[in-house]
């Protein structure tokens, strides 16, 4: 395989707060291929958005990148000059957030807002500016993109509105975007739509996909790869239908395990008996140790390293048997 | 939208109606002008003789009646000291006073907003405490004291500016101003600062508030992620949202700086409509007095509906039609 687009090392995030150091993110690597889409599982508070936000240099104080490495396309991230990042960001990688209905700026006009966006990147005609983003609207499938360019956001729905958010995003041909949950707060068949969208879009530019859910159904039919996340960490990660189908991590298997229905359509994460532990004083051995069903008395003693099988890994000490359909 | 002006139009109307009769009946209230007017050792005679003049000696019922009706006709009555139109001599005064509170207002804006929203930005940095606890200063200070150290400072002791009065006057539009010319402008700087001061640590406070609450938003979280550079952000997305607040409360101080400029105009002896006040009340002139307040009144009203119109057109999600009230 070529060199991945985005390649996270290690990575590691804190927050200083009140109760002391937050390890939001502890410890992530990952790699990103061109075209790819990489599901990005897990419960809220797990890091998804933190992880997402770093690899933009988005994470503001009280948060710090702590340690680790982010490349996209070779170049490191991580200590970039800010004005560097500026120029990468929307250029080269792009992220969309989960409301539609505050990322856009009330008081700018959509023509305002997208032409900003390109000429912040080259030196072009607010025309010629202006008639690709008629254009990027029309990719995005908004019917009358140019009487739509001269609307403010309070005059769209909840759907265009991210449909915008995602033109934007895509003006540039970005070789990465993050989408941090971009369709959770919309209704079931847009969300559909504009996820069959965005994928069509990323195939054809060849643009890399994360796609940061909690929502398995959307992972099953969209991601080719997932990695779920438990309190900062990765703790399993592979193809989506093997992960899916046969997880060996207690924490996946319960999310799939518990499902009201076999069908995976529509399934929404399960719930794990237990809360997802403080960030500030995680236990000393494995964070899941307290709500698993696996847990032996090893599994306090220390944080579980990684096991690799082929192209799948996961992080733990007892491993659901393998094979186990939890179909 | 017409239907709207209407509405307020009529509103309008309602509360000068309103002012009027409060303002007549108190001012009646307040002792009797022949006292002041009449030559110390005038008789019981003379003194009625100028009651009677004056139409002082009619019932309130009467005089209030006869007020209203002239007012109906443009005619707010006559200085008794002057003896001349009431609305002539503060028209004449207005444009002294329009001018210093529109500079101050001005002054406000260009003080106020740029270290607002540089507080708002760096709220630990020890520059954006100094500010913050300078606008605790500009809030607390009181106006003539302040005017007063301006004038030991800069009139006494630099000799740099003009202690008082008004400079000298160009015709603008038939409109005689004086902030056309240096010399002119140089006796506005120091009572339109000391007017400006409350007002600037008042815009100093809603910019930092506004930054503060905007750089969170997620519309300024995306403006970053699509790769705008900072100064773009802070320009265009933050202060666009944060003038809708600022551009109200400016508005409506407006109305309070023009009628309370009386303090800064006793200070600086300067010539407008607030020295006039003063001065017409210690003579207990009441049509000037009257005059003066009703002045006031629609002052307030028409900025109220320019407010209106202004923020209608900052805020695109403003529909005028919709709108109650
Ligand atoms: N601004 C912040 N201040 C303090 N802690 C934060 C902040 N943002 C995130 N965190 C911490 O990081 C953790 C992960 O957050 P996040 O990445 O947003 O989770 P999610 O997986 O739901 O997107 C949170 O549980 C919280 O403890
Ligand atoms: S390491 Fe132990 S506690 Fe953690 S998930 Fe595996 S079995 Fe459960
Ligand atoms: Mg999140």
């Amino acid at each position: 395989m070529s060199a991945p687009i985005l390649s996270i090392h290690d990575l590691k995030v804190e927050f200083g707060t009140r109760q002391g150091v937050v390890k939001a993110v502890d410890g992530v690597s990952l790699n990103v291929y061109r075209g790819e889409v990489l599901g990005l599982v897990g419960e809220s508070g797990s890091g998804k958005s933190v992880t997402g936000l770093s690899i933009l240099g988005l994470i503001d104080p009280p948060g710090r990148i702590a340690s680790g490495s982010i490349k996209l396309e070779g170049t490191e991230l991580i200590g970039l000059p800010e004005d560097e990042l500026r120029r990468l960001r929307g250029e080269r990688m792009a992220m969309i957030f989960q409301d539609p209905m505050t990322t856009l700026n009330p008081v700018l006009r959509i023509d305002t807002q997208m032409i900003e966006t390109i000429r912040a990147h080259e030196n072009v005609s607010e025309r010629a500016a202006r008639s690709r983003a008629e254009e990027a609207l029309k990719r995005v499938g908004i019917p009358s993109p140019a009487e739509r360019l001269l609307t403010y956001p309070h005059q769209l729905s909840g759907g265009m509105r991210q449909r915008v958010a995602i033109a934007i995003a895509l003006l540039m041909s970005p070789a990465l975007l993050v989408a941090d949950e971009p369709t959770t707060a919309l209704d079931v068949t847009i969300q559909s739509q504009i996820i069959a969208e965005v994928q069509q879009l990323c195939s054809e530019t060849g643009t890399a996909l994360i796609w940061i859910t909690h929502d398995l159904a959307v992972v099953a039919g969209l991601a080719d790869r997932i990695a779920v996340m438990y309190a900062g960490r990765i703790v399993e990660e592979g193809d989506v239908d093997p992960v899916l189908d046969h997880p060996r991590h207690p924490y996946t298997y319960g999310l799939l395990g518990s499902a009201p229905s076999n069908n995976r359509r529509g399934e929404k994460l399960a719930q794990i008996p237990g809360m997802t532990p403080s960030l500030a004083n995680l236990p000393s051995g494995c964070a899941f140790a307290p709500r698993c069903a696996f847990a032996q008395g090893d599994c306090s003693t220390a944080p579980p390293t990684l096991t690799h099988d082929g192209s799948r890994a996961w992080r733990c000490f007892h491993p659901v048997p393998d094979r186990e359909d939890v179909r | 939208m017409l239907a709207y002006l209407i509405r307020r139009v009529g509103q309008a109307l309602l509360v000068i109606a309103a002012m009027a009769t409060i303002v007549f009946v108190s001012i009646y209230a307040v002792g009797n002008p022949v006292d002041i007017l009449a030559n110390p050792n005038a008789d019981a005679k003379e003194m009625a003789e100028i009651s009677a003049r004056l139409g002082l000696d009619k019932p309130l019922w009467e005089q209030f009646g006869l007020f209203v009706w002239n007012a109906l006709h443009g005619d707010l009555g006559r200085s008794f000291v002057f003896n001349e139109p009431a609305l002539k001599l503060i028209i004449q005064r207005m444009p002294a006073t329009l001018e210093l509170a529109f500079v101050a207002l001005i002054m406000s804006i260009f003080i106020g907003i740029p270290l607002g929203v540089w507080a708002g930005l760096k709220p630990d940095a020890w520059s954006s405490r100094t500010i913050m606890s300078g606008s605790i200063l500009g809030f607390s200070l009181p106006n003539f004291w302040i005017g007063l150290m301006l004038i030991l400072l800069f009139a006494v002791q630099l000799k740099w500016l003009p202690s008082g009065g008004r400079g000298p006057t160009t015709s603008l539009f038939g409109i005689q101003v004086s902030f056309l010319t240096w010399e002119g402008l140089r006796y506005l700087l120091l009572p339109a600062f000391t007017l400006a001061l409350y007002k600037a640590a008042l815009v100093v406070r809603l910019s930092r508030s506004g930054t503060r609450e905007a750089v969170l938003q997620d519309y300024v979280r995306f403006a970053r992620a699509k790769g705008l550079s900072p100064t773009r952000i802070v320009l265009v997305h933050v202060l666009k949202n944060i003038m809708i607040p600022i551009v109200t409360i400016l508005g409506l101080e407006l109305g309070s700086m023009i009628a309370f400029a009386v303090v800064t105009e006793t200070v600086f002896a300067y010539p407008g409509m607030g020295k006039l006040l003063i001065d017409s009340i210690g003579r207990l002139d009441r049509p000037v007095i009257v005059a003066y307040l009703m002045m006031v009144v629609v002052i307030f009203v028409v900025i109220n509906l320019i407010v209106d119109l202004l923020y209608a057109a900052l805020d695109p999600r403003v529909r005028l039609q919709e709108s109650e009230g």
